[in-house]
């Protein structure tokens, strides 16, 4: 059937299962908001505030979900407001398609109003992207970006429309997912990377060794990453810890891959992790990394980390291996078919010895109880007693992220939504929309810090709109606190310029300004009491808390030093 | 200290537009820098042979292979081995020959080193050598004494001797294929 470009676009965005979209219009993304206007009991699409807010929204909904996220976006500045968006997405391996529209052909090059090259600028931070400059190539393209999404290890890809492209007709057929694999360019590319069809499976000796790796170590660790909860993998990597008797530490984005609760898990590894997960790396005879790339943050000097053990990285990218730690041994795979096939390959081990060595270091850090302010853990420890234990958490960056982190204990993969990789702060309240809007059953928590709130607050007119009550609590310590924490620690307490002291706005007055309500608290009991009212009130709620300027995350190690050599405890 | 040396990759590309830059680009983030390249088309149209070499160590060659396997335009990367490749480049030297006596002179060199001259005029010859840098060089250096006018390189392109080549399947290609896994 003959239909124009715009249609093709969302007739395909509708055989890829989208429901949901996450944009802002424009100029020359007019056709296919034209278009949309038609689909309107098909597609729901959210308007934010801003670009960034979208892309952010489209990724929480990606990680919260699992499914790829839509975000749409105009020419020029509307496509360079979602490059933030589109690099958190790259860094944290998370399945995004952005949709931009450009300049009709005969407007490309001449530096026309809001022509920009989006598809140059966002080629470093996209695993893919594409340019159609005419419908007949639109339902091939957005087939593949889809597949490219979602496939392999996941990320963002880009879709750049010509408007000339949304406005020219051309011939669509519907085809259904599978029959996508069969047609167009995918055909030839699934002939190339995915084994002629054949779903690929890890290699059988590569597992027969590591499974006689297991049977030596007398000390294993497991590190749980952002592949088991990409993979949804927590039953399988919960049943290798099980079965190995080993501890599991876990990554930022790792979270929720295995249960804050499981007996074997010794917390947060890396910069900012708990003793016992970093004595553990320190001491182990063998580490198995699952879906984690050993960056800066967990590997904080590459030469030593874990130098008494043999590393055994399994990972879906093969570019992932010997990238940051040299390993001895390496699986590629999903790591949820990868864990599978171990499981039914290793007998029961025990280590009680190790396991004692290393859980007798501690998991939690003790913060001290002033009564005039709050303290880290008395926030995240009254909000998990209050809120219901299933609600997903989005956090901003800084120290409130390390906090949630190190205190909220995550139940299952895609509980926490937070910017592992790029570190984005402001990313949390447009990825808590994009959460809500996904799961208006479960309630959404949005943690955040007084600086990286008023980064994209402006989603809060979102936010009120949609009708999407999410709680925000601002851990309000009156400056840029993760900065400053570096300065206190390391340069000779010069606060350049992380001192919020005396800034606007009051948030709560923000909040009636959006027409959400909202409190200030300085003791449990007065969160305690706003966190009851934010559940009961039905829409959107800022409880602003107060907590003292020089709270530090505890325990530290510097960057490039030893992970055993905490700066602080 | 790995030994740093020059190091020849073969990228089999998907031949349409963006792909070279794609390839490039990852060169700059990874801060490298190209000492050469060649483009062109293979025996199908639609795949593109690009040759590049860097100067670098092993193992930081090895890294840049994998993170080019990444790319999806990219079918396959071979890191060619310094005693297994030949590497042939071609350079077109104009000389000023304003005279007989250079023109015979330059005329003996070239046959020596088997180079061609391909334009001749009363002021100057146009001499194509193809050979690896070591040849060339010489070539350069011979003539740069009669005052070299302009002169450019194709880049080196290079295969692997013997029945292999790049297609080759082997686990290593297939675990990067994985990765790219579009079921």
């Amino acid at each position: 059937m003959q239909m124009t470009g715009a249609k093709i676009l969302i007739e395909c965005l509708l055989e890829q299962g989208v429901d949901t979209i996450f944009g802002y219009p424009g100029g020359t993304i007019i056709n296919v908001y034209d278009e949309l206007y038609q689909y309107k009991d098909k597609i729901h699409h959210v308007l934010t505030a801003h670009e960034q807010g979208a892309s952010h929204a489209a990724d929480g909904y990606a990680r919260s979900t699992g499914k790829v996220g839509v975000c749409f976006a105009t020419s020029g500045p509307g496509a360079t407001n979602l490059t933030t968006g589109i690099a958190t997405a790259f860094l944290d391996s998370s399945p995004v398609v952005f949709i931009t529209c450009n300049v009709p052909e005969n407007l490309i090059g001449k530096d026309s109003f809001q022509e920009v090259d989006i598809t140059g600028i966002s080629m470093p931070i996209t695993k893919c992207n594409f340019q159609v400059n005419s419908a007949a190539k639109m339902a091939d393209t957005v087939r593949s970006a889809f597949a490219i999404a979602r496939s392999g290890r996941p990320g963002p890809v880009l879709i750049d429309i010509l408007k000339n492209a949304t406005l020219g007709k051309a011939e669509y057929e519907n085809l259904s997912r599978e029959e996508h694999f069969t047609h167009g360019s995918l055909a030839a590319l699934i002939h190339r990377a995915s084994h002629d069809f054949k779903a690929p499976e890890p290699d059988m000796d590569d597992l027969n060794k590591l499974a006689e790796m297991v049977k030596t170590a007398q000390k294993p660790l497991l590190i749980c990453g952002g592949g088991v909860v990409l993979a949804r993998a927590q039953q399988e990597f919960e049943a290798f810890a099980a079965k190995l008797d080993a501890p599991a530490a876990f990554t930022v984005m790792g979270c929720g891959g295995i249960s804050g609760r499981h007996p074997l898990t010794t917390g947060l590894i890396g910069m900012h992790g708990s003793q016992a997960s970093n004595m553990a790396a320190a001491n182990c005879d063998l580490l198995i990394a699952v879906g984690c790339r050993f960056s800066d943050r967990v590997a904080l000097d590459p030469r030593s980390f874990a130098k008494q053990a043999k590393i055994v990285q399994i990972d879906i990218d093969r570019a992932e291996i010997n990238k940051n730690v040299p390993t001895a041994h390496h699986i590629i795979g999903d790591a949820r078919r990868v864990l599978e096939l171990m499981n039914e390959k290793i007998d029961q081990s025990h280590h009680e010895e190790w396991k004692k060595f290393v859980f007798h270091y501690p998991i939690e850090t003790k913060y001290e109880v002033t009564g005039e302010t709050l303290n880290p853990k008395q926030i995240c420890d009254t909000i998990a007693r209050i809120i219901p234990h299933d609600s997903i958490v989005a956090t901003d960056v800084g120290q409130h992220q390390m906090w949630c982190i190190q205190n909220f204990k995550f139940d299952y993969p895609g509980q926490l939504l937070t910017s592992g990789g790029f570190g984005t702060m402001g990313f949390g309240l447009g990825a808590a929309i994009g959460a809500k809007v996904a799961h208006p059953e479960k309630t959404v928590i949005h943690v955040t810090g007084d600086g990286s709130f008023r980064m994209n607050c402006n989603e809060l007119a979102t936010e009120q709109f949609y009708k999407l009550p999410i709680i925000t609590v601002v851990f309000n310590n009156t400056a840029l606190g993760m900065v400053r924490q570096w300065q206190h620690l390391t340069l000779n307490e010069h606060y350049s310029e992380t001192t919020l002291i005396g800034r606007a706005p009051d948030f709560v007055k923000l909040a009636e300004a959006y027409g959400l309500s909202g409190a200030h608290v300085s003791t449990v009991e007065q969160l305690e009491a706003a966190l009851k009212e934010a559940l009961a009130c039905g829409h959107g709620y800022i409880i602003d808390c107060a907590i003292n300027i020089d709270e530090m995350v505890r325990p530290m190690v510097q960057g490039g030093r030893p992970i055993d050599d905490f700066l602080v405890y | 200290m790995e030994e740093i040396k020059i190091h020849t990759l073969a990228v089999l590309v998907d031949n349409y537009s963006g792909v070279l830059s794609q390839v490039t680009r990852l060169f700059s983030r990874k801060g490298f820098n190209i000492e050469s390249l060649a483009v062109g088309t293979t025996d199908s149209p639609d795949t593109s042979r690009i040759t590049i070499e860097i100067k670098t160590d092993d193992s930081h060659a090895k890294l840049l292979c994998n993170q080019l396997r990444k790319l999806f335009p990219v079918h396959s990367v071979k890191h060619l081995v310094e005693d297994n490749e030949i590497r042939r480049e071609l350079v077109l030297i104009k000389v000023k020959a304003e005279t007989s006596e250079v023109r015979n002179e330059i005329f003996q060199m070239t046959n020596i080193f088997r180079a061609s001259i391909i334009d001749v005029s009363l002021g100057s010859l146009t001499i194509a050598v193809i050979g690896n840098e070591k040849k060339n060089n010489a070539m350069q250096n011979l003539l740069a004494d009669f005052g070299i006018l302009e002169l450019v390189r194709t880049g080196m392109v290079a295969l692997e001797r013997g029945t292999q080549t790049i297609n080759e399947e082997t686990k290593e290609k297939g675990e990067f294929d994985y990765g790219k896994n579009v079921l």
